[in-house]
């Protein structure tokens, strides 16, 4: 082995620093960690004593159970803080909360916070891995990944790919991050969304903008599909839900439309029958339940690459002649 | 890559003939081909493992089962010399290997530490009946007790040197060959 993947650093903050490169090094890495999820005994001993602390300061239930599954995979020691019921809730600040888990002699804190910014705030204030696991409405990088993973899987590669992302854009931090992987690795990408759930200023993230989700069928061969967060309708973004799923649900009938078949994502948790219809969700080209299955294999991955030591002594290693 | 000058150790006939006494020797201490299984580390020991199943082949007419297994993750390393992002993938025989008796074949026996890793591995896997150990050369130089149970040739490896094995699908070529390790750049 000659080559020299390149290295993640620290933390993973975002995709939207990361090069084409390392975007790669992390799904290549992902995919022989499948293969132990499909095994008997379901872990490898890689990350044995490792302290991994998951820190959810908002409600989640896939991507932490995610993570938990992929810290246990890969042998790591896990403790899961969530704000109800810890000092969070008496008031303490973040760095705080950081700093005595650190004094706990911790190695890695994946971190899911309401704030923009919280993971790269953090990350720059303890010496630990930090893991992002969303942040506000900035990014949330494992996401992206493994929405890179499934579409790569099931079209053989991403350059070149037509990507649209439908639904709430404008809080969607799983839109960011999609959007900063797939414009690395060279698709091209699209959102679409109701004009109060679109950023104002969509196309400077280098994306093209459909106002109706018919364009946006008939222009792409991927569809990432966003959960309408049911809050908006509260703060007045949409009407109502049975509107929202008349303009913008994604049906078979708008799929029919197309005229070919359309790879179909959707991050869950899915309301059916508001942003997508129970029989494209079930359907033969949704892969949305490989997107779960593919979140446990890129976390593990990431996990990985970051938490070994020095990546530059393996070249000196290899120069020993170690076998 | 500057190999200026390997120094032959052995060539694709000797190889060859080593491979065949290996393929027997296993055949005999196992008592036949039944339940064996020859599990090549990777990446060299798959190629080594794919040459014994032919030798095997040839001598018994029997396909014997096999598979292979990377240990990147079973290393004892990570810490100190960082994750290797090329992760092979391990495959089983589709028979599984509980109950069977487990030839790991490795191109070169050095430290021993690949193959513990390999035998923690594969107890993760299944209860195999035995394991034996196969190598093509043996470098000496073992930092934990364990020793191959077949060995196709001892070789000295001087300061500054290192024991390459080469192989056709990754090499172009069938050989064994000492070249110097220093001036590598990367």
């Amino acid at each position: 082995m000659t080559t020299t993947a390149p290295t993640l650093g620290k933390d993973l903050v975002g995709l939207e620093h990361l090069s084409a490169g390392q975007l790669r090094t992390i799904l290549d890495t992902a995919e022989p960690f499948k293969e132990i999820s499909e095994r008997r005994i379901k872990k490898v001993p890689v990350l044995r004593g490792k302290t991994i602390v998951n820190l959810f300061f908002e409600a989640s239930t896939r991507t932490r159970i995610s993570f938990e599954f992929a810290e246990k995979r890969l042998s790591a020691d896990t403790v899961n803080i969530s704000t109800a019921g810890s000092s969070v809730s008496k008031g303490e600040t973040l760095v705080d909360t950081a700093r005595n888990l650190e004094a706990m002699r911790i190695d890695m804190v994946v971190m899911r916070h309401g704030s923009s910014g919280a993971a790269q705030f953090l990350a720059d204030r303890i010496p630990s891995n930090v893991i992002n696991a969303g942040d506000g409405r900035h990014e949330h990088p494992t996401q992206g990944l493994l929405d890179l993973l499934t579409i790569r899987d099931r079209m053989g590669r991403i350059e070149g790919l037509k990507v649209a992302i439908v639904g709430d854009i404008l809080h969607s931090r799983v839109a960011r991050s999609n959007i900063y992987g797939l414009l690395t690795l060279g698709a091209e990408v699209a959102v679409c969304g109701p004009p109060t759930l679109m950023p104002p200023a969509a196309t400077e993230l280098g994306v093209q903008v459909f106002t109706r989700v018919e364009e946006a069928i008939e222009w792409a061969d991927v569809l990432n599909v966003l959960r309408l967060q049911l809050e908006r309708m509260e703060a007045g973004y949409v009407p109502s839900l049975r509107e929202y799923n008349r303009i913008w649900g994604v049906s078979n009938a708008r799929l029919d439309a197309a005229g070919r078949d359309l790879l179909i994502l959707h991050p869950g948790p899915m309301n059916r029958g508001v942003e997508i219809d129970s029989d494209v969700a079930d359907g033969p080209n949704s892969v949305i339940l490989n997107q779960v299955t593919n979140g446990v294999a890129v976390r593990m991955a990431v996990l990985y690459l970051l938490a070994g030591g020095q990546p530059e002594k393996a070249e000196a290693a290899k120069q020993g002649g170690e076998t | 890559m500057p190999e200026d000058n390997p120094i032959h150790v052995m060539d694709e006939a000797d190889v060859r003939r080593e491979i065949a006494r290996l393929a027997r020797e296993i055949v005999e201490r196992n008592g036949g081909t039944g339940h064996l299984v020859l599990m090549g580390i990777h990446r060299r020991g798959t190629q080594i493992a794919a040459l014994l199943r032919d030798a095997i082949e040839q001598a018994e007419g029997v396909r014997v089962a096999s598979g292979s297994i990377d240990i990147t993750l079973y290393r004892d390393d990570l810490g100190t010399i960082g994750p290797r992002p090329v992760i092979g993938e391990s495959e089983l025989p589709p028979e599984g290997i509980d109950d069977m008796c487990v030839v790991l074949v490795d191109d070169v026996a050095y430290t021993g530490r690949t193959v513990r890793a390999a035998m923690n591995e594969l107890s993760d896997w299944g209860r195999p009946r035995r394991i034996l150990f196969c190598v093509l050369v043996d470098r000496g130089g073992r930092e934990l007790p364990i020793q191959p149970d077949f060995t196709g040739r001892e070789v000295e490896v001087g300061e500054g040197q290192r024991v390459e094995v080469r192989v056709t699908e990754l090499d172009g070529r069938l050989a064994v060959e000492l070249v110097r390790t220093e001036p590598e750049v990367a």
